[in-house]
């Protein structure tokens, strides 16, 4: 079968400054994939270049075999991706029942959003506890699981996950990640993981790819890059 | 005593005017980080609409209803023409867009209206029967409580509600939610035209009549409701409206009524001096 994201000699950058130089990776349907690579290596650019928050200046990106470079990023959430931002995007001002809500409001089956509501619910208990708080008082971990939730809630193919483990207790970012395990081996749902913690990113991970300055650096599965010594010396700095 | 009483009251009904309009202009700042200095006279143009409809049809309740179907188009119409362009621009530009807007729509009105004082009457007796409050007051009252209401429903009970304050507070993550961000900021501006309607059409009998600048005094009184309230606060907006009312109303009655402009002034002064981000501001919580 055909990967769920290709991404081909994609470029992109913030007016004259090349963020991202021809930067080719897949994802194969149902996997999980680490972007790894250290601060400014254009690990978020590539994520929002892919949820359509910027436009690429050349390559190609398809997704489910259709090619959205240009798709406006209102309409890729229906075609099934989910950005869950750096720095986390809970709406602080909001509670989180109406947070969870609101990613699953351009859905049309009503009773299926809900049903995706409940099972978040359950998936993150403390959230369950917390319905009616508001974002802002929430702590790191919760608004993590939250965003993560929400994102859920639209039931998106692909999950594009930035940096989950963002000034969380390592203890805690496990947790999230496996209970992200968990649910991907459950429901077949694919995600593209961006992290600085490569420890973390490769406990989940399937393949690995790396970025230095912009450029794929090196594509392997995740456990070699584990195992890679000279590797992991040169690229991942432990 | 008495005066006392009728001065509160009076107060109090032209503070829920003030109220209604801060609102207008709190529902377009939550959503667009703008003031909208051209509320007053896209007011006073929906009320020139009611007046032709009126004086065509016989009925006040036809040119009422196409004051605010008006206001509706006027806001959407605004807002995707020449707002929507402004919008990632510096908030100078904003500002000098919403006074050419002002400028503009003025002298519009004055080329198909003229600038003669026109009679607008109310569509209930202006005379106090108890308390100094009359029946007209007693509709201001309950059509400005009935909006509140709307509102407050639409706002927190709604999804489209939902929406429009996820688009406010977060319009990028909103937008990865598949919200469509621009339709919200659109939606803002026609409800904020219709409210901005709605105050005018009720506040103008009780002035000097239809002009293209009859809306000038209630927006500077309605903009300092909405700081006193602080510019993000709905709830603010309102008490900030009444506490204008109110002063203004004492001040006309006990110190000299051509002091009401000077007062209004000097309370905006004294709120930005002392709490710049209103009464009611909320220490803005940090994202992290």
């Amino acid at each position: 079968m055909a990967p769920l994201l290709e991404v081909e000699n994609l470029t992109c950058g913030y007016g004259p400054v090349e963020v991202l130089r021809n930067v080719s990776l897949s994802v194969e349907r149902g996997s999980v994939l680490a972007v790894l690579g250290a601060n400014g290596a254009g690990k978020t650019t590539l994520l929002r270049t892919l949820s359509g928050l910027i436009r690429p200046t050349a390559g190609r990106i398809v997704f489910d075999g259709a090619d959205v470079r240009g798709v406006a990023v209102e309409k890729l959430v229906r075609r099934g991706i989910a950005h869950v931002p750096e720095g986390r995007g809970v709406v602080a001002e909001l509670t989180v029942d109406e947070n969870l809500r609101l990613g699953g409001l351009w859905r049309r089956d009503r009773a299926d959003a809900q049903a995706a509501l409940a099972e978040v619910y359950e998936l993150f208990e403390p959230l369950a506890r917390r319905r009616r708080s508001v974002g802002h008082q929430l702590s790191g971990g919760e608004r993590q699981m939250l965003s993560v939730g929400r994102a859920l809630v639209a039931r998106p193919s692909l999950l594009l996950l930035d940096e989950p483990s963002l000034g969380l207790a390592p203890r805690v970012t496990a947790q999230i990640l496996a209970l992200l395990a968990q649910r991907c081996e459950s429901t077949g749902l694919t995600v593209l993981l961006v992290e600085q913690n490569v420890r973390s990113a490769l406990s989940i991970a399937d393949h690995g790819v790396v970025l230095s300055v912009g450029e794929v650096a090196m594509s392997a599965p995740a456990a070699r890059l584990k195992d890679d010594d000279d590797l992991r010396h040169a690229y991942l700095g432990f | 005593m008495d005066r006392f009483l009728f001065l509160t009251m009076d107060g109090v009904t032209r503070g829920t005017i003030y109220a209604a309009f801060a609102l207008a202009l709190v529902l377009i700042w939550r959503g667009t980080r703008v003031v909208n200095f051209a509320q007053g006279a896209m007011a006073v143009a929906t009320v020139y609409i009611a007046y032709s409809v009126s004086g065509a049809t016989g009925s006040y309740w036809l040119g009422f209803a196409s004051a605010l179907v008006g206001a509706a188009l006027l806001g959407a119409v605004i807002e995707l023409v020449v707002a929507r362009r402004v919008h990632d621009a510096p908030p100078l530009n904003a500002i000098v867009v919403a006074i050419g807007l002002v400028l503009f729509l003025q002298a519009v009105l004055g080329m198909i209206y003229t600038n003669e004082y026109l009679a607008f009457p109310a569509p209930f007796s202006q005379n106090a029967v108890f308390a100094g409050v009359s029946p007209y007051d007693v509709f201001v009252f309950g059509v400005v409580v009935a909006l509140l209401g709307v509102l407050t429903w639409l706002f927190t009970r709604t999804p489209l509600g939902l929406r429009m304050r996820a688009s406010a507070f977060a319009p990028e993550v909103s937008r990865l939610l598949g919200v469509d961000v621009a339709l919200m900021r659109t939606l803002g501006w026609v409800l904020a035209a219709v409210v901005g309607s709605l105050a005018a059409l009720l506040v103008i009998p009780t002035e000097l009549g239809l002009h293209p600048t009859a809306m000038d005094d209630v927006f500077v009184a309605a903009f300092t409701a909405a700081v006193v309230g602080g510019l993000d606060s709905p709830a603010g907006a309102v008490l900030g409206g009444l506490i204008v009312g109110v002063l203004l109303s004492y001040v006309g009655g006990y110190v000299r009524s051509d002091a009401t402009p000077l007062a209004v002034l000097g309370l905006l002064v004294v709120v930005l001096l002392v709490r710049p981000g209103g009464l009611f501001a909320v220490p803005s919580a940090r994202r992290v």
